[in-house]
């Protein structure tokens, strides 16, 4: 647990406070069709394109539970090793507005289908266990649109419908460190599980956030507030910092908290109060009569185990065993689905440690400059794989092998191409190498002799010298041995 | 041959395959009739220039192999109906034209039938006279005063009329069974999950079911055979061995056990209907039954149990009728204010009143004391009926505490009007399957009804003893057509 130097505490003339946060993510299931419906899901489609009659909630028309939706919930649950549910209830939370056509949400409020599981985060202290409380499926509603006219407000129903996960954290989280680990490794697992694409922008993933402070050493918790809908984890952590200061000024002014729920005004920087607890919503929960209670057997349950992939926890875990990676080189491959298959795919064929250095180090470097996501790389595995066998063999150093590095990252050529093109082959042949050292000590007579005198700095000017009258190429391992024998 | 339209279903549909008649010649006659009987205001929307131009293509190429050969008929308007308005009996449905079909009415036109217009009925189905319609009252051809029961008030009226040979309906609490009663016709309310509720109007979901209404108990069966599918457009339909009903029928009952509960002698109860219930008793035991008395302790509970469940799934079923999508919409200033208007004027008191109920039994604070313990007595009630049918096959009780009452009698006094229900309710409340026969009049000539419950999917069976109990009841209609000129 991290209970030293990177604790979160906010300071007030005397007092320590420490801050509770719990998250409540809204993550949508990675479904071709929506949670009762067959009308398909694709972002950015034009506005009502994507509603069936169902959605549209027309008189009669009835919800079918789509059994990949369920799939993917409880492979997500497997995911966050929670309890499955054989039995769940799906309900209604009624409220009115105009991008919920039914009249109510078809949710599940008692029984979901998912109950306690946890989530592990590699924090630079050590791990965290941050308790999952529960998962639920559910739908989105629509969207309203209100500044295409001063007077109507639009409607757009292809969200509505679509099927949610509400993942339900403990208060377990503390700073919002914990909160930007907590959701980069959710979204992580979903990522490796398929469930979800975790895409912040599409609004595949935002929260709930629930904040609270208290004195630290206290083990009450304080009143909560919840910020509705964030949709970044920047966001998250701006709101999280702006709400704990508040309640904390709050405190110490002698005044209370109101339980409330509060918005997230990313332009100002601040929450603002939305509705309070008297005006919370009474959505009048109850079973949906038009839906059986959901069953699932033993036997569902384990088939879906057998299609877990390796999540990152046991993948990080070989890592470190198998390839002996540091947890932090082993953290950096595991974090995303897609790095970790690419690393894989580039120690097939070659070295682990220098394709861990390559891959963390030049690669990850070259990508964040072009602002490129791991998948859209210019250079494949099988050319980084080749490039490092080049290193490896000796074929070129690993100066050289930045240049050519740089070359695939203009295109994804062969590594081997652009050395033999470029004649950058390293130069390991001892007569050659001789005859140039002989060279450059010749030239350099003045300064041999005050290296044979004592002077034994001199030495690494003899390096650079060949180095660069052989433009790079010499083999600085041989250079080095044969320059100690000829001074 | 008889006159058209005072021949039953299976005298029909075998005329028309013997081709003794044409659809067109059928469609047309029950068209003539339906137009001279405007007065009973059976019909909400009327859509017999389609129906005679479908009739004419059916004779034109008849497919004789059909359950029911180019047979017209007309709707409950609580069954959506592509491209035909359906409105539920509700002004916020007024301009409501489905581009869709419900899975029960398509199974009828796949069969062969033709749409003759939609009937009126109960807002929403709620009602036991027909009198909450926006579309007004109807009335019952026993006699022009006389309420024909409700909610499907306009599929008794038009079938006891013969506008329509036979007809569905729906019932949530008693909305086939105490009309047909009323009306001294045959309506079948299926057990739960036999017949879709795709397409059909939500009142009470846990609670609705579609069902036949007819002149007799064949007629009846053969509709329910062609209406029950299973439906995976409906998650509480069930996949069942569904028989064929009509032609499994029986009137051989000898030995079955028929339960009479005590429970069913309420208070107040006019001794009209105990005369009636000892009559059906000795009709059953003619046909070689078996006659146990049974006790179903939990009977009382079942009207105020019903009137929790049914309104608090009815506020929330009813909440898509916003003014946003589709319907009525009254112009606001805003939002909140255009729902408000909408709402208010969209549908009527009774509608308003459930749907206050409903909203208030789910309420936070107070669900658990009334939704969730009416949930509990619901299952003690059905449980009643599962110990009862460890001794017996069916249960006849009769079908209503009393006969038709006068249009208006009941308009100001929803809690008499609800006890209207009190027998048919726990067939609901249980999901089984519960038919109503004629069985006599009372002293004013009123047509009487008794009821036959059945078990979980046991159609056949309550339709077998109604079948033989038919014969022995022999019930006369005594329906002057007053109302044609």
């Amino acid at each position: 647990m991290s209970k030293n130097k990177s604790e979160y505490l906010i300071n007030r003339h005397d007092n320590q406070y420490e801050v509770v946060i719990g998250l409540e993510v809204h993550a949508q299931v990675t479904s071709q069709s929506k949670l009762f419906s067959t009308s398909a899901t694709k972002f950015g489609a034009e506005p009502n394109t994507q509603v069936s009659l169902v959605d549209a909630a027309f008189p009669g028309m009835l919800p079918v539970i789509n059994e990949y939706c369920v799939k993917q919930a409880i492979k997500t649950g497997i995911g966050l090793k929670a309890k499955i549910n054989k039995r769940s209830v799906f309900d209604r939370k009624n409220y009115f507005y105009a991008d919920l056509p039914q009249g109510y949400q078809i949710s599940q409020f008692k029984d979901p289908i998912v109950g306690e599981g946890k989530v592990i985060l590699d924090m630079p202290d050590g791990q965290k266990e941050v308790g999952i409380e529960r998962l639920h499926l559910e739908q989105d509603a629509g969207k309203s649109i209100h500044d295409l006219d001063p007077k109507n407000t639009f409607v757009d129903l292809n969200r509505s419908g679509v099927a949610l996960m509400e993942i339900v954290s403990k208060p377990d989280l503390r700073s919002p460190d914990e909160v930007n680990a907590y959701i980069k490794k959710l979204r992580s697992i979903m990522r490796y599980l398929g469930t979800c694409d975790g895409n912040m922008q599409e609004g595949s993933l935002r929260a709930d956030v629930n904040v609270s402070v208290r004195k630290k050493g206290s083990k009450e918790f304080g009143t909560r507030c919840e910020i509705k809908n964030v949709n970044s984890i920047k966001f998250m952590q701006m709101a999280i910092e702006y709400e704990a200061n508040r309640q904390v000024d709050l405190i110490e002014d002698g005044q209370t908290i109101d339980q409330e729920t509060r918005l997230f005004d990313t332009k100002k920087n601040e929450t603002r109060s939305m509705r309070s607890k008297e005006d919370a919503h009474d959505y009048r929960y109850f079973p949906d009569p038009d839906l059986l209670p959901l069953e699932v057997s033993d036997d569902f349950i384990e088939n879906l185990k057998s299609e877990i992939p390796e999540l990152p926890d046991e993948k990080k875990k070989r890592f470190i065993e198998k390839f002996k990676l540091s947890s932090y080189e082993a953290n950096i491959l595991v974090s995303d689905i897609e790095t970790s298959n690419y690393f894989e795919n580039v120690i097939k064929k070659s070295d682990v440690k220098l394709a861990t250095n390559w891959i963390i180090g030049e690669l990850f470097a070259a990508l964040n400059e072009k602002n490129l996501e791991i998948t859209e790389s210019p250079i494949s595995a099988g050319n980084l794989s080749k490039l490092i066998n080049l290193i490896k063999d000796g074929t070129i150093s690993g100066k050289i092998a930045k240049t050519v590095f740089e070359q695939m990252m203009e295109g994804d050529k062969d590594p081997k191409k652009i050395v033999e093109e470029k004649g950058l082959k390293q130069e390991s042949d001892p007569k050659a190498l001789e005859a140039l050292i002989d060279k450059v000590i010749d030239d350099n007579r003045d300064k041999a002799t005050e290296y044979k005198s004592g002077k034994v700095k001199l030495f690494g000017f003899f390096v650079g010298q060949v180095m660069k009258v052989s433009g790079g190429k010499a083999n600085p391992q041989l250079v080095n041995e044969i320059l100690k024998k000829k001074l | 041959m008889s006159d058209i339209t005072e021949q039953s279903l299976s005298e029909l549909v075998e005329n028309i395959k013997s081709k003794k008649l044409s659809s067109s010649e059928a469609t047309n006659a029950f068209v003539q009739r339906s137009e001279k009987s405007k007065e009973l205001n059976a019909y909400i929307t009327e859509d017999y220039a389609n129906a005679l131009i479908k009739a004419k293509k059916f004779d034109e190429k008849p497919n004789l192999n059909l359950k029911l050969p180019g047979i017209p008929m007309a709707v409950k308007d609580l069954f959506c109906t592509k491209d035909l308005r359906t409105t539920a009996g509700s002004k916020i449905l007024n301009n409501f034209v489905p581009t869709y079909e419900s899975t029960v009415t398509q199974n009828i036109w796949n069969e062969g039938a033709i749409l003759m217009g939609k009937l009126n009925c109960d807002e929403f189905a709620m009602g036991s006279s027909n009198e909450t319609s926006f579309f007004g009252n109807v009335q019952n051809p026993i006699d022009k005063n006389l309420v024909p029961g409700g909610s499907s008030g306009g599929s008794s009226s038009a079938v006891a009329a013969q506008l329509t040979p036979i007809t569905i309906g729906t019932d949530t609490g008693g909305s086939i069974r105490q009309p047909a009663s009323f009306t001294g016709t045959v309506g079948l309310k299926p057990t739960y999950g036999s017949c879709s509720r795709y397409g059909i109007v939500a009142f009470a979901s846990s609670l609705d079911q579609a069902g036949p209404m007819a002149q007799n108990v064949k007629d009846c069966a053969l509709l329910q055979e062609v209406i029950s599918t299973y439906d995976e457009k409906d998650s509480t339909s069930i996949d069942f061995k569904r028989n064929e009903y009509s032609k499994e029928l029986t009137k051989d009952i000898k030995g079955k056990k028929i339960g009479i509960p005590k429970e069913y002698r309420v208070d107040g109860m006019p001794n009209e209907i105990e005369e009636l219930w000892k009559k059906g008793i000795e009709y059953a035991k003619d046909c070689g039954a078996e006659i146990i008395d049974i006790s179903l302790p939990h009977t009382n509970y079942a009207l105020p149990t019903y009137y929790i469940v049914a309104p608090a799934e009815a506020s929330s079923n009813l909440a898509r009728y916003d003014g946003v999508k589709y319907g009525f919409r009254a112009e606001g200033e805003n939002l909140i204010d255009m729902y408000e208007k909408t709402r208010s004027e969209g549908f009527g008191a009774e509608v308003q009143r459930r749907i206050m109920i409903g909203t208030y039994v789910l309420s936070s604070g107070y669900y658990d004391a009334y939704y969730l313990k009416a949930q509990k007595v619901r299952k003690l009630i059905k449980n009643d009926f599962d110990e009862a049918y460890k001794k017996v096959d069916a249960i006849l009780t009769p079908s209503t505490p009393s006969s038709a009452f006068k249009i208006g009698e009941k308009t100001n006094d929803p809690v008499s009007m609800y006890l209207n229900d009190i027998f048919t309710v726990p067939v609901n409340l249980a999901g089984l399957p519960g038919i109503s026969i004629p069985a006599g009049h009372d002293a004013k000539g009123y047509p009487l009804g008794l009821q036959i419950i059945g078990k979980a999917f046991d159609e056949q069976n309550i339709l077998n003893i109604a079948y033989a109990m038919e014969e022995k009841i022999n019930f006369k209609k005594n329906i002057t057509d007053w109302w044609i000129k």
